[in-house]
């Protein structure tokens, strides 16, 4: 392992230490370079109202909670690697809105940006995560899969499911931020850990820049293959620089567990298959998660987590658990019934088109998963799914009959642990 | 505050795990760029924060193009053409002609320099442009440029173009407040230039913040519009239909001074030095900046076996009606000088001018079924 990696752990492990004793801010210093004299100029020649950004046709979850006064006291503030809030809010301000979804507008360029920065990203986390306090709040850790029940959905309405994470690396800076080194240490860490993995979980990696076009285009037929990234929520969040260098796409011999490098996160984990089992997917999801995790530890190596956000993502949206459970379901009467809507929501469940976030459903077949990520634990949304994708299949098979259904109670937000 | 670089911390891994890999790329940086000269370079910024990294992302992720030899990097403000010099100089020499790093450029933008251009046919000379850049003095270029600065920008350009009087009086449209209406007449007279998609430039850092403190100005006769802070401070363009060459570099001209007697009088004027001319974000517009250039119908000669080595000897080239990126249409083509750098405004012009005239006259001796051998140029 590079040597110059192990010092910089050493010398980071102080602010993700600090970070998860809830410390209010990491010491991030002032911008330390030779050309300070010149920053220093240009400060005075344009104060922080000078570089606000204009906001007014804006409708994310940045533009919400960014005042001038938020930006005045953090734009010249650095993380410990020179990053700084007018990087983190760059996809925001150049994404106004997204016709589908309230997107957050904001991106970590590290560990620590959601210390030095905590005065924007505190409020956009309540925000986004139904009024998580980070500040005063605990978030939940639970990867035992035995605790699920009824985790067997009718194969007749439920065609496959699936259960996804993100991981990060402690030490490297993350995708809108690391530079092409950093990047390729990730994709080295990973696949080396990776080929650690045996029995049902035993894989193969393929980078993306050097397989074979036959290669190509199993990805493609597996729906495996991940692309250069079009959307401008992620390019102009400088997520595909360098594009494809250190990208890659790893899966076990037998296509349920899928692991991305290097795309929106270091680390993308997917455990998937037909049908309803979603007590087994979850199960591989767990295991494998675990294992690979016991991998690199083995090399020195950690995922980014504290116990006010759990697992550090990317995008503060994937915060807590990262984790995005869901199944692609039949629902055709249901799908037409005005109390739909309002079903999901109480069960707290979201619906997207069956080609994902930024589709539209067509037919009767829906991408039905998990709306929350942060405070309650893996387990527990994954039960939740479990228990409101049965309520529905419940609500189908009723009006199947002729029977009438009932909008359930919601769903209880998060306990305070 | 200037987009920071990061550099202080990508210094502590080395130049071999930082090195791009270009084997799939063709532009001009990816055949310039040696390990021995980016390890050189790596650990400079110009004072403004700017690094060797920013100067060649666009070039890294954009490995080619499939109509012409990109650049593939940009300058982030004036210094940037020194701090790098190592790798600049050599893609300057390759894009433009073998130029030196202590060859002279001469600027000259006095209109009556110019011979003939009143009489190109316009019944196949359908319209003439004149285009330039300028970038002004004490800021940094759109691919580094904070908002501040930007804005800045704006308000200046404004003040200098609204002194302006005479045929040269006009309007400013700002991106971001025009009405619908001003909008789509702004898309009908083509003038409207929308947020860039290329990723050429948009992985060049270019389109960040937009519309933010873009605009468009242009006069009252529609005949000499300004650009501001698109891919460079100021675009300048002077246009009409027909083959009056003559009078667009004219306008072009004159208009120009003013705006700059403008920006001196505010100790801001454009960036410019005895080397590289006019200072651009681009490094292909160093020199002049200039494009100047007609829509012209050569269908016959357009077809005809010599048309790349007749352009190529007149220091010519052919463009869609499109503009940079399109193929032709009807036999129409967009015909302008390939030179920016190491040649005046007026040299340039003048190749635009006989050059097309030759051309014409080539497509009438083809109408006619006879021979253009004797007419073929001798390489300017």
């Amino acid at each position: 392992m590079a040597s110059t990696f192990t010092r910089m752990i050493a010398g980071r492990y102080p602010a993700a230490l600090l970070a998860s004793l809830g410390a209010g801010t990491v010491a991030g210093g002032l911008l330390l370079s030779d050309s300070a004299l010149f920053a220093e100029g240009k400060r005075s020649l344009y104060p922080p109202s000078a570089d606000f950004p204009d906001l007014r046709k804006h409708s994310n979850c940045m533009a919400a909670a960014l005042t001038p006064a938020i930006y005045a006291r953090l734009r010249d503030q650095v993380t410990p690697q020179n990053w700084t809030l007018d990087q983190c809010i760059q996809t925001g301000v150049d994404n106004p809105g997204h016709p589908f979804i309230k997107t957050v507008g904001a991106v970590a360029g590290d560990e620590e940006t959601y210390e030095v920065f905590a005065e924007l990203f505190d409020p956009i986390i309540k925000d986004r995560h139904n009024g998580y306090d980070p500040r005063t709040m605990k978030h939940p850790t639970d990867l035992d899969a035995s605790k699920i029940t009824n985790g067997v959905f009718d194969e007749k309405y439920v065609l496959s499911s699936r259960v996804r994470t993100g991981r990060s690396i402690r030490g490297l800076s993350l995708p809108p931020a690391c530079s092409r080194s950093e990047r390729r240490e990730v994709e080295r860490v990973v696949v080396t850990a990776l080929a650690g993995l045996k029995g049902e979980l035993a894989g193969r990696y393929y980078g993306l820049g050097d397989m074979t076009e036959k290669e190509q285009q199993q990805l493609i037929d597996d729906h495996f293959l991940f692309d250069k990234p079009v959307s401008p929520l992620l390019t102009c969040a400088f997520m595909a620089r360098d594009w494809p260098d250190a990208r890659g796409i790893w899966h076990n011999h037998e296509k349920n567990f899928l692991i991305w490098v290097n795309e929106e996160d270091h680390t993308r984990v997917i455990s998937m298959e037909k049908g309803g089992n979603m007590k087994r997917v979850f199960e591989r999801f767990c295991t494998g998660l675990k294992q690979v995790e016991q991998l690199i530890h083995e090399r020195g190596w950690e995922f980014m987590w504290n116990e006010r956000l759990g697992y550090i993502l990317t995008c503060p949206s994937n915060l807590g658990t990262g984790l995005r459970a869901g199944v692609h379901v039949r629902l055709p009467i249901l799908s037409k019934d005005t109390r739909f809507s309002k079903i999901l929501e109480n069960l707290r469940l979201q619906k997207r088109g069956t080609g994902g976030v930024d589709t539209a459903a067509t037919g009767d077949t829906f991408d039905i998963s998990n709306n929350d990520r942060l405070g309650k634990s893996e387990v527990e949304l994954v039960q939740q799914l479990v228990d409101g994708v049965n309520y529905l299949i419940d609500c189908e098979k009723k009006l199947e009959k002729g029977q009438d259904i009932k909008v359930p109670f919601p769903v209880a937000q998060f306990k305070k642990y | 505050m200037a987009k920071n670089c990061h550099n202080d911390y990508k210094m502590k891994f080395s130049g071999d795990e930082e090195f791009p890999d270009l084997s799939l790329h063709n532009n001009h940086m990816a055949k310039v760029l040696t390990k021995d000269i980016y390890n050189k370079l790596r650990g400079k910024s110009t004072p403004s924060g700017f690094t060797v990294d920013d100067i060649i992302q666009t070039g890294v992720d954009n490995p080619g193009h499939p109509f012409i030899m990109t650049v593939g990097c940009v300058a982030g403000d004036e210094e940037s053409y020194e701090v790098f010099k190592d790798l600049l100089d050599p893609i300057i020499s390759d894009r433009h002609s073998g130029y030196k790093p202590t060859d002279k450029h001469r600027t000259d933008l006095n209109f009556e320099n110019l011979k003939g251009g009143d009489d190109l046919d316009p019944a196949y000379v359908l319209s003439s442009r004149v285009r330039t850049g300028r970038s002004i003095k004490g800021f940094t270029l759109p691919p580094h440029n904070s908002r501040g600065e930007r804005r800045t920008i704006e308000k200046l350009s404004i003040e200098a173009l609204a002194t302006l009087s005479g045929e040269f009086k006009g309007k400013y449209f700002p991106l971001n407040g025009m009405t619908d209406q001003e909008q789509d007449q702004l898309i009908n007279d083509h003038f409207l230039f929308d947020k860039p998609v290329s990723t050429l430039l948009t992985c060049a850092g270019m389109a960040r913040d937009w519309p933010d403190a873009r605009g468009i100005w242009h006069n009252d006769a529609k005949t000499f519009l300004v650009w501001v802070n698109e891919e460079d401070h100021l675009r300048v363009i002077s246009m009409q239909q027909g083959g009056n060459m003559k009078e667009v570099f004219r306008r072009f001209c004159t208009g120009l001074l003013k705006i700059e007697e403008t920006f001196k009088k505010h100790n801001h004027g454009f960036m410019w030095n005895e080397h590289l001319g006019y200072v651009l974000t681009c490094p292909s517009n160093l020199g002049t900046g200039l494009r100047g250039g007609v829509h012209v119908k050569l269908p016959k000669l357009s077809t005809h076996a010599k048309f790349g080595e007749i352009l190529g000897r007149l220091r010519l080239q052919k463009r869609g009606t499109g503009g940079v990126d399109t193929a032709s249409v009807g036999g129409v083509f967009d015909i302008s000088n390939a030179d920016r750098l190491g040649s005046s405004e007026v040299d340039q012009v003048q190749m635009v001018v006989d050059g097309v005239k030759l051309m014409v006259a080539m497509e009438k001796k083809l109408e006619k079924s006879e021979s253009i051998d004797d007419m073929i140029p001798a390489q300017k």
